[in-house]
């Protein structure tokens, strides 16, 4: 009897372990496959980008067509812009995630709020740039930095709203409640307790928000367009990382398509050195 | 062992025809009770049966919630809480609460104690040390963190953290400290150190205890109230309550023939 159901035991046993193996193989394959092509996109933007890359790529001008240059200006605008875009967004961004979660979790404006937001969210960003060009570039008759700083901090804002409500709401219900037993005000309970609880958790989504915007093209093209030489007016066309990239990649000038992957090694990097902050920060907080 | 409560004193809290819903469902049925001052009471009585409501109403910490709504009277020094025209913050800092997980905040030990007092006091930096000492020795927490003070509140036992919440909640100087299972999450040593501290408190103020444990309520209660239900079924000296209860309920609840 009991030899039996040892049997039956040891038969069920060895079929769950082959269903195991057959379902990690799966799990192991699909890894490598998704590694597969990062790694040879990271292979060829570092072999292509590393070569076209020089002292003179950081410290001069984006060149015409077969002379010498480099994308100060391009790194440069892109540096501005992406900062003020981040500096414009996240305030605004933080709030709404704060009122989101802490002042009105459940009315029809917070259900509407969050709604638009998802939409803003997945939409694609040349809708943005084209919105920011049919409001502002074409109302002043120019193209501008503020024009682009504009159509990237609209991309900021749904991300840092996102994050910082999922953030705050994982802030446990006791520590509020703990807070406001001890007669600590509203604002109070929200700047010192639950934000400070989340700090680690919305300050990563920032940094993923930069992450996103600093290789946006679309939006840009539309607002800030380019500029060949080195302007700080932020009223005037400012080149870009992106949309230099975009215009040099394009073009038949052997020079323009090395700087071009030059850019893209630059970019590349800061995106995943901002996703490492981020993960490092993540989890310093668990 | 028992406490044996001396000459009966003044009423600190008095509930009067208390009714609580959370939404529609009644949770409290006309409640009515004298909470006495300078004294431990212990809320006993099965999972649900409101104990914990009947607490967070002290506090008006239900207003948190817009779903939940409170009818009737409870005086605290014979003014109706539920209606005051105080501002709720006030309230609370008269009326103070530990919750039954350790809820450090994220910040310093110190920092932790002195949130509250910042909030109602405006004290020098030398006053808020000596309010800070005062209350972690007061809270039998103060041998173990005084080398640590500008750690993390979180980097404490669990144990360690109840204590430092209690400390928290008694740095402001409450009247009436509101204990909602305090002792569920920590280990026999703990309790047995925060039970000290609940009968040394009662030199000071009013506590209010929920507990799930009996012998907790029978070792540092002086008065049991026994809930079922939303019903309030007996309340008395917690010696009588566990020796010669009125009620057939209240026995087979305390003996473990129900519950």
């Amino acid at each position: 009897m009991s030899a039996t159901l040892s049997q039956i035991r040891t038969a069920r046993f060895a079929h769950r372990k082959r269903v195991n193996i057959f379902a990690t193989a799966l799990a192991l394959a699909a890894m490598a496959f998704g590694l597969f092509w990062l790694f040879w996109i990271l292979w060829e933007t570092v072999r292509l980008g590393l070569g076209g890359l020089s002292i003179a790529t950081l410290t001069q001008m984006t060149p015409p067509p077969n002379e010498v240059g480099g994308l100060a200006n391009a790194i440069y605008g892109s540096l501005l812009m992406v900062v003020l875009a981040t500096c414009l967004g996240t305030p605004i961004g933080v709030m709404a995630g704060i009122y989101l979660v802490e002042f009105d979790s459940k009315s029809w404006l917070a259900a509407t709020v969050r709604f638009v937001n998802d939409i803003l969210l997945s939409a694609p960003s040349i809708v943005v740039g084209l919105f920011v060009y049919a409001v502002v570039v074409s109302r002043f008759k120019s193209f501008s930095g503020y024009a682009g700083i504009l159509a990237l901090s609209l991309i900021v804002i749904p991300v840092v709203i996102r994050t910082t409500e999922n953030m705050l709401a994982l802030v446990p219900a006791g520590l509020r409640e703990a807070a406001y037993a001890l007669g600590a005000p509203n604002w109070k309970v929200i700047l010192s307790i639950t934000l400070t609880a989340a700090r680690a958790g919305v300050i990563t989504g920032v940094l993923l928000a930069v992450a996103r915007i600093a290789g946006e093209t679309a939006p840009l093209l539309f607002t800030a367009l380019s500029n060949q030489f080195w302007t700080s007016s932020l009223s005037e066309p400012m080149a870009s990382l992106p949309v230099t990239i975009f215009k040099f990649a394009m073009s038949p000038y052997e020079n323009w398509q090395q700087l071009a992957w030059a850019g893209v090694f630059l970019i590349t990097m800061a995106v995943l050195g901002l996703n490492i902050a981020a993960r490092v920060l993540s989890r310093s907080k668990a | 062992m028992l406490n044996t409560p001396s000459a009966p004193t003044k009423s600190k809290l008095s509930v009067k025809d208390l009714n609580f819903y959370y939404g529609k469902f009644h949770a409290l049925k006309g409640i009515n009770m004298e909470i006495p001052e300078k004294r431990v009471t212990a809320f006993i009585g099965p999972s649900g049966c409101g104990k914990s409501t009947l607490l967070r109403i002290f506090n008006r910490m239900f207003e948190l919630y817009p779903e939940q709504r409170a009818e009737g009277q409870i005086l605290l020094d014979g003014e109706n809480l539920l209606t005051s025209k105080e501002d709720v913050a006030l309230l609370r800092a008269k009326v103070g609460m530990v919750f039954q997980k350790p809820t450090p905040f994220p910040m310093s030990i110190y920092d932790n104690i002195a949130f509250g007092v910042k909030l109602f006091e405006n004290l020098s930096s030398t006053d808020m040390e000596e309010r800070v000492e005062w209350a972690l020795r007061k809270s039998a927490l103060w041998t173990e963190v005084k080398d640590k003070l500008h750690q993390s509140g979180s980097s404490l036992s669990g144990g360690q953290q109840q204590r430092l919440c209690i400390a928290r909640g008694i740095a402001i100087k409450p009247e009436v400290l509101l204990l909602d299972e305090p002792c569920s999450a920590l280990d026999p040593i703990s309790t047995a150190k925060v039970e000290e501290l609940i009968v040394e408190l009662k030199n000071d103020y009013t506590v209010v205890i929920v507990t799930h444990n009996m012998q907790q309520a029978a070792r540092c209660s002086d008065y049991t109230a026994y809930m079922y239900l939303g019903d309030l079924v007996e309340f008395g000296p917690t010696e009588q309550m566990f020796f010669k209860p009125n009620r057939k309920e209240t026995e087979d609840y305390i003996t473990g023939r129900f519950g």
